[in-house]
């Protein structure tokens, strides 16, 4: 498994990000922040779902295999 | 009868006390239906009568011994009448006929062993443990993960379920991680080697499991009725699909596993969104942003504006700074947006329901439907269709 964040968890975040964004009571400071980070989460999810390759591993389910 | 104890523990030991014969027939049936619960039993029917008031009365023998037995017309109905000969699987209450002193069994339910009979039998008594331990409860089943990162596909890994699963997922949502675990769907091994595939899952990190093969005689598919697979899918601790290629029959694992498929093809796209469906998605999400800056923006322009004289200097300078800032974050943004598209004259059309409306066909005579256009909504309606 790899460290990059899941598509998954980049959405979360980015729902997370426009909700903070989309409340009234925020410096223009942390909005930019937001607005960056938020960017840059858009910009792996696309790729993530646009330049992904479809990865497979096989796993045996027993430790050894009589027969294969 | 009156007063008669059924259960005492001897009868009347000297001719005085003599029971009657219904005493004797009343306390021999009361015995032996105490002393059986309902059983199974196999046998071959021979005498059979249906009498018209629908009850049948025949006699169920094999090479040792013979007993009469009756089903009332409430239990037949709907049954095919046995042909004498038939082997039989009947589940029965035995009984004693006091009329005629006769040992007799009461069938409930009737099976014949050939056309599947027996394998029937076998899914029937599976499905009952099932149920009594609550494994086959709707309240049991767990939706599936939105976005899955990990999926665990057991099944055979040269048959063509498995390629139609990854082909599935190679085109719709590319961004996961797929561990095969392999196992024979069919044959002697199939039941050991799933039951230890569907143990093994556990501990990999998948975030659901797919089990399953395609389509195939009664027989291939019958290790998907075992109890012991059943089982197994019902202990992995992810949720999962059971993807058995038939179209009629439902398999034990079907009823076992959260979500059921009919095809392996049909399993993969239950598992996984649709990639074009979260790039929208991921389009909403830009537009959110770039509303939320551009608020946050007037907001604060507007809370400057109101500042006296003396905080001008500092503050402008600073509002200068973000202004560039958003700009080029804004160039960001709309690089990564439809927003630009939509600049250069163009126009996206959505249903009701936020769909994406792209072809002619969908736009039918009165629909309703909303323009998105560079700086925002129209609502649209389809006047007429050439």
């Amino acid at each position: 498994m790899n460290e990059q964040p899941s598509f998954r968890e980049e959405l979360e975040r980015l729902e997370a990000v426009v909700r903070q964004l989309e409340r009234d009571d925020l410096d223009i400071d942390r909005a930019l922040e937001l607005f960056e980070d938020g960017v840059r989460r858009l910009k792996r999810a696309r790729t993530l779902l646009t330049e992904s390759e479809l990865r497979v591993k096989r796993v045996a389910a027993e430790a050894e295999e009589p027969d294969v | 009868m009156g007063g008669l104890d059924l259960f005492a523990a001897a009868g009347p030991a000297s001719a005085e006390g003599a029971w009657t014969v219904a005493q004797v027939t009343a306390r021999a049936r009361a015995l032996l239906e105490a002393g059986f619960t309902r059983v199974w039993v196999r046998g071959e029917v021979t005498g059979f009568k249906a009498y018209r008031s629908g009850h049948w009365y025949f006699t169920l023998r094999d090479a040792q011994a013979q007993v009469r037995c009756v089903m009332w017309r409430t239990d037949n109905r709907g049954a095919a009448a046995p042909a004498d000969g038939t082997q039989v699987f009947v589940e029965v209450q035995p009984t004693v006929w006091e009329e005629r002193g006769e040992f007799r069994l009461t069938v409930r339910a009737l099976i014949p062993t050939n056309a599947g009979g027996l394998w029937q039998l076998r899914l029937e008594q599976a499905k009952a443990a099932l149920a009594r331990d609550g494994l086959l409860d709707p309240a049991r089943k767990r939706p599936l993960p939105a976005y899955p990162d990990c999926i665990a596909v057991i099944t055979s890994p040269d048959g063509a379920a498995l390629r139609d699963i990854l082909s599935v997922f190679g085109r719709r949502w590319p961004a996961v991680e797929v561990l095969v675990v392999p196992a024979r769907v069919q044959g002697e091994s199939a039941e050991r080697e799933l039951c230890a595939a569907l143990t093994a899952v556990n501990g990999l990190p998948a975030d659901l499991v797919i089990v399953g093969r395609g389509g195939g005689s009664r027989e291939d598919l019958w290790v998907f009725n075992s109890e012991r697979v059943a089982r197994a899918v019902a202990r992995v601790r992810v949720p999962t699909i059971s993807a058995v290629g038939h179209e009629t029959d439902i398999s034990l694992t079907d009823l076992v596993a959260d979500h059921r498929a009919a095809t392996p093809s049909a399993a993969a796209e239950a598992a996984v969104p649709d990639r074009g469906a979260a790039l929208e998605g991921l389009d909403s999400f830009a537009r959110r942003l770039a509303g939320g800056l551009v608020g946050r923006v007037a907001l604060a322009r507007e809370r400057l504006d109101r500042t006296g004289d003396r905080l001008i200097g500092a503050m402008g300078a600073r509002m200068e700074r973000a202004t560039a800032r958003v700009e080029r974050l804004a160039g960001a943004l709309d690089a990564l947006s439809p927003l630009r598209v939509l600049q250069r004259g163009y126009a996206v059309a959505r249903g009701a329901d936020g769909t994406v409306l792209r072809r002619r066909e969908q736009f039918t005579a009165g629909l309703r439907f909303r323009l998105t256009l560079q700086d925002g909504e129209v609502p649209a309606r389809v006047a007429e269709r050439s």
